[in-house]
């Protein structure tokens, strides 16, 4: 059909583009050093991602992914998941990078701001496409490393800096392990491939069940960090709260979906069940986690004061709902299962990023953070309060935006995969969280201003990210088809 | 894709409402509102369906295209009008611009917000009343309540806050219950099931296709779906004793809001009663009548009780909503042509009405700011008009002939003496018989408070307890009150403009239950 055939290496055009675009914004800064002029700079970084989801919509259109396209002996892979994800990293990339427009103005290293967001963004693309543990080891770091200097970017921040160190820390942690974690599973398999991992496992293996399984429990230990469950989330509310609230919302949704693209497709190709389940059930391990970490997550939101800080804690209970993805597997609804995450993830990558770049909004407006000082915003600004609105009932899972039907389609299909009780916990919890959700609601709309606080002005930047997530939150429900389509398609081919 | 232009035309007139300034909102809300006014009234004098949209009737404005495909599942857009949501629709089209003629003296503040929330309301309603997908009809279920919170939070009296978070609060607990009570039974049909559509889900479970779900059997499957559906929107109708939303909810709303709430958002409860409990579960319905026929006459009772022990007038008004609901349950499960038909009439006559009742306590209010009975008399000398209509909206609300209240509760009733489904469960009666003549002393009891309140507001030597001057209403006020008595009227008159379609929807259905005849 094509007038020429393109070289398979195009296949990865989306995380190259992106790559481009990160060292095109270091040129602009050397050619104009220490640069405040920040339209440009947020305009590159916002055309890259931009084009790299445009190019990976049109691949998926196109049917490009279709058929995984290995590359580099196999250690990559293009196919329809990988691009559903660039979907995600590339429009929460766009957006924060439009809404930083704004943030930044008078702050200094605003260049490197850009690069390192486009840079983690590159590695969020590679992640989605690594067929070998090395590369996913190597695409998670270059990820990992930008989110901990983007966390500390306010560098006279006491809090943001601290986050910055305890985010490094923690994660250097994890990488360790997992890393280790990987060399086990190369001692027992000799491999680093996904696929022939699983061939090796699938002649079978004596004597060497336990050190597979230790280096398993490792591997998920490793996701688990980067998607922010439990028990390796304690890192997640100081560093979305002290972080920029731009890049606090790009790590809890692009960053979180980098985490579960590659744990989808690691435990699918890699460790298939039925392989590994004689020495670890890893099933097992991801039903407890996920029921631990949307209950654990949701009451820790409830707790809150602090907005931002009950945004962090409830995006790690979506980690949850997420988790129910991997632990609903194997019931006879693997593609549902797993497309129902996966479309989750879509939806909660604009509803959740949204939600932080109201909170930065705020924060440029200089109004406080605890829920009494929103009290009478929407009065101000009732338009942005009316996108926030739209963002919290979503996320809640009220049926008035695609936040319901992503849930839904995601318990229903743990129902149908024969997981009811997984599906019990995670409306239990969307019920309990309605009412943390609507306290800011409430407070926004319903209570009477405390202080006098004016609006002084209305930033474009921001205020157009904020209104496109909503408008895409709610439109994406009736897209829904399509979209949903791609998803269980692209899971179905996982399982092929 | 008459009923999806409807939609959309509301929805795209409350963002726009939502975006005008203040000074115009109120005149650009009720200008748009009868858009969709006009609308439904077209697609009622064109209206070709027959016979119960769930129960294999052909359906008018039928749309339905495929929505989500996932996998084997599908979620459709099914939209269509049967007799039974017909009225319903009208009911709410022409509601709506009333209540926001009704806005426009009470609502100072926030206008574009508030008009913008009300015509958002009345797209979900609409929604509501013809979607025939259980997904998008539960979508537009929720988005009635979104706007209700804030309508209710923002605009309402002192203890708003309070009212809009128990509502919230309670109207979603019940939405979860009967949310999980369906999809239960809509796991229990199993994989020949393949989407939610409500005719094929009535259809399947009206051929007794309902299979065991996780070690339950059909049976107490199918009861306990029942219940939780029951329960949940029982807490909508609501029936005693999941009431106590319903006065906070009245007495904090402002007037429009509250012209809605009672004038339509109640009757979603017995619509849906209507559409999922007693059409797509019959038999459960008949072996539980005697429960359900004493829930109703609880209701009306205790509700007429109460509304007798209030002194304010909005209070009145709101607790016998509660009796005046009961006696729609009471023509639901009668199941037969009278008694079906009769609570379909009396879900229109009820929201005209109580409608009317509100606006008038709401002009009254107005003028005198107060609402206590006892702060008031002889208000008919001042107010005119405003009181002729309250006093005929009264009448109404006895159910005194030629008024729409009469018709639905004469079919009610009639329905209901005749009613076999509890025939030989009380001795000497021929079914519901005795459970009715207990629930019309209700009318009595409706007769006593409201002529009692008439009494001392407004007749006898005028006195009022406020610092208010009392004078006339203006016409935007008054005029929503005089087309509304002209509707009871014209309904309680000529009640064939609607019954004979509703009629004709609900017939299929008694004799599938067989109520008698």
């Amino acid at each position: 059909m094509a007038a020429f055939a393109w070289p398979d290496w195009a296949a990865l055009a989306p995380a190259i583009v992106l790559g481009l675009t990160a060292l095109l914004l270091l040129v602009v800064d050397s050619i104009y050093p220490h640069t405040r002029d920040n339209p440009i700079l947020a305009g590159i970084s916002t055309l890259g991602a931009v084009v790299a989801g445009g190019l990976a919509a049109w691949f998926i259109t196109s049917g490009t992914g279709e058929n995984p396209i290995p590359l580099y002996g196999n250690a990559m892979v293009v196919d329809t998941m990988s691009l559903f994800f660039v979907l995600i990293f590339a429009s929460v990339t766009a957006l924060v990078s439009i809404a930083s427009y704004d943030y930044l103005k008078g702050n200094s290293y605003q260049a490197e701001y850009y690069t390192l967001v486009v840079l983690a963004a590159t590695g969020m693309t590679l992640m989605a496409s690594s067929n070998s543990l090395a590369t996913v080891f190597i695409s998670l770091e270059l990820a990992s490393l930008p989110s901990y200097a983007l966390v500390a970017m306010l560098k006279k921040n006491r809090g943001s800096v601290e986050a910055g160190l305890k985010y490094f820390l923690i994660g250097a942690l994890s990488s360790a392990i997992f890393a280790y974690g990987i060399s086990l599973v190369y001692g027992v398999t000799g491999h680093l491939q996904l696929d022939l991992i699983a061939t090796t496992l699938g002649q079978g293996f004596s004597g060497l069940g336990g050190v597979l399984g230790v280096g398993v429990l490792m591997v998920v230990a490793g996701f688990a960090f980067k998607t922010a469950s439990v028990p390796f989330h304690f890192w997640a509310p100081e560093a979305y709260e002290g972080a920029p609230a731009p890049i606090s919302g790009f790590l809890s949704s692009a960053s979180k979906a980098a985490g579960f693209a590659v744990a989808f497709r690691v435990f699918v190709t890699a460790f298939p069940f039925a392989l590994v389940s004689g020495t670890i059930d890893w099933v097992l391990v991801f039903q407890i986690l996920a029921v631990v970490t949307m209950t654990l997550g949701n009451f820790a939101a409830a707790t809150q004061d602090k907005v931002k800080r009950m945004l962090a804690y409830s995006s790690i209970g979506h980690a949850g709902y997420v988790l129910i993805g991997l632990a609903a597997l194997y019931g006879g609804n693997n593609s549902g299962v797993l497309s129902g995450a996966m479309l989750h993830l879509l939806v909660y990558g604009f509803m959740n990023t949204g939600a932080f770049l109201f909170i930065a909004l705020v924060e440029y407006w200089g109004v406080g953070r605890t829920f009494e000082d929103y009290n009478g915003l929407a009065e101000k600004a009732p338009i942005a309060c009316l996108a926030m609105t739209v963002f919290l009932f979503n996320l809640a899972g009220l049926p008035i935006g695609a936040g319901f039907m992503s849930k839904y389609i995601l318990f229903g299909a743990a129902v149908g995969a024969g997981f009811w009780w997984l599906a019990a916990v995670g409306a239990i919890n969307s019920a309990l969280s309605l009412f943390y959700y609507s306290r800011v609601v409430k407070a926004m709309w319903i209570e009477d201003p405390e202080g006098d606080f004016t609006i002084r002005s209305t930033p474009t930047g921001l205020y157009v990210a904020v209104v496109a997530a909503a408008v895409v939150t709610v439109a994406l429900l009736f897209a829904f088809g399509p979209v949903a389509d791609t998803a269980y398609n692209a899971a179905a081919t996982l399982f092929a | 894709m008459i009923v999806e232009a409807l939609l959309a035309v509301t929805l795209v007139s409350a963002f726009a409402v939502f975006l005008a300034p203040d000074k115009i909102a109120g005149k650009l809300a009720f200008v748009l509102s009868l858009l969709p006014a006009a609308g439904s009234i077209w697609m009622y004098s064109d209206f070709n369906g027959s016979g119960n949209a769930l129960l294999g009737g052909k359906l008018a404005f039928e749309e339905t295209f495929k929505w989500v495909t996932f996998g084997p599942y599908a979620l459709n857009w099914h939209v269509g009008l049967d007799g039974i949501s017909m009225p319903l629709l009208v009911l709410t089209a022409v509601l709506t611009p009333l209540a926001i003629l009704a806005a426009w003296t009470p609502i100072q503040s926030r206008q574009s917000q508030f008009f913008g929330l009300m015509l958002f309301m009345e797209m979900s309603l609409l929604g509501v009343f013809s979607a025939l997908d259980f997904f998008i009809w539960f979508i537009f279920w929720e988005m009635v309540l979104v706007p209700m919170y804030f309508l209710i939070g923002i605009w309402g009296g002192p203890r708003r806050k309070y009212a809009a978070i128990k509502f919230f609060v309670y109207t979603n607990v019940a939405s979860l219950l009967m949310f999980i009570g369906f999809i239960a039974l809509v796991f229990g049909l199993g994989d020949s099931i393949t989407s939610l559509d409500m005719p094929v889900i009535a259809q399947a479970l009206n051929d007794g296709q309902l299979g065991s779900l996780g070690g339950i059997g059909a049976g107490t499957l199918k009861a306990l779906a029942f219940f939780a559906m029951f329960i949940g929107f029982g807490v909508k109708v609501p029936i005693v004793p999941f009431h106590t939303w319903l006065p906070d909810a009245h007495v904090e709303a402002p007037t429009p809001v509250s012209i809605m709430l009672a004038g339509v958002m109640l009757k979603m409860g017995t619509y849906a009663l209507l559409r999922f409990n007693f059409t797509m579960l019959p038999g459960v319905a008949k072996d539980y009548a005697f429960i359900i026929a004493l829930v109703a006459v609880v209701s009306v009772i205790y509700g007429a009780l109460l509304a007798l022990a209030q002194s304010d007038l909005k209070r009145i008004v709101a607790y016998s909503s509660v009796s005046s609901m009961g006696y729609v349950i009471l023509g639901l499960v009668a199941f037969n042509m009278y008694g079906v038909g009769g609570a379909t009439f009396q879900m229109v006559a009820h929201g005209l009405i109580s409608g009317l009742m509100f606006m008038a306590v709401g002009v009254i209010y107005n003028t005198t700011h107060t609402r206590m009975v006892s702060d008031m008399s002889g208000l008919a000398d001042k107010m005119p008009i405003t009181v002729a209509v309250f006093v005929a909206g009264a009448f109404g609300y006895m159910g005194l002939p030629l008024m729409a209240g009469f018709a639905a509760e004469f079919f009610i009733f009639v329905g209901a003496f005749h009613s076999t489904v509890l025939a030989g469960t009380v001795a000497g009666t021929n079914g519901l018989a005795l459970f009715t003549g207990a629930a019309m002393f209700g009318i009595v009891i409706v007769a006593g408070y409201l002529l009692f309140a008439m009494q001392r507001t407004l007749f006898g030597p005028f006195r009022l307890e406020t610092d208010y001057e009392v004078g006339r209403a203006s016409f935007h006020d008054v005029a929503p009150l005089v087309v509304l008595i002209l509707l009871v009227i014209l309904l309680g008159v000529q009640p064939n403009i609607f019954y004979h379609m509703i009629q004709d929807a609900v017939g299929e259905m008694a004799l599938l239950a067989g109520g008698g005849a």
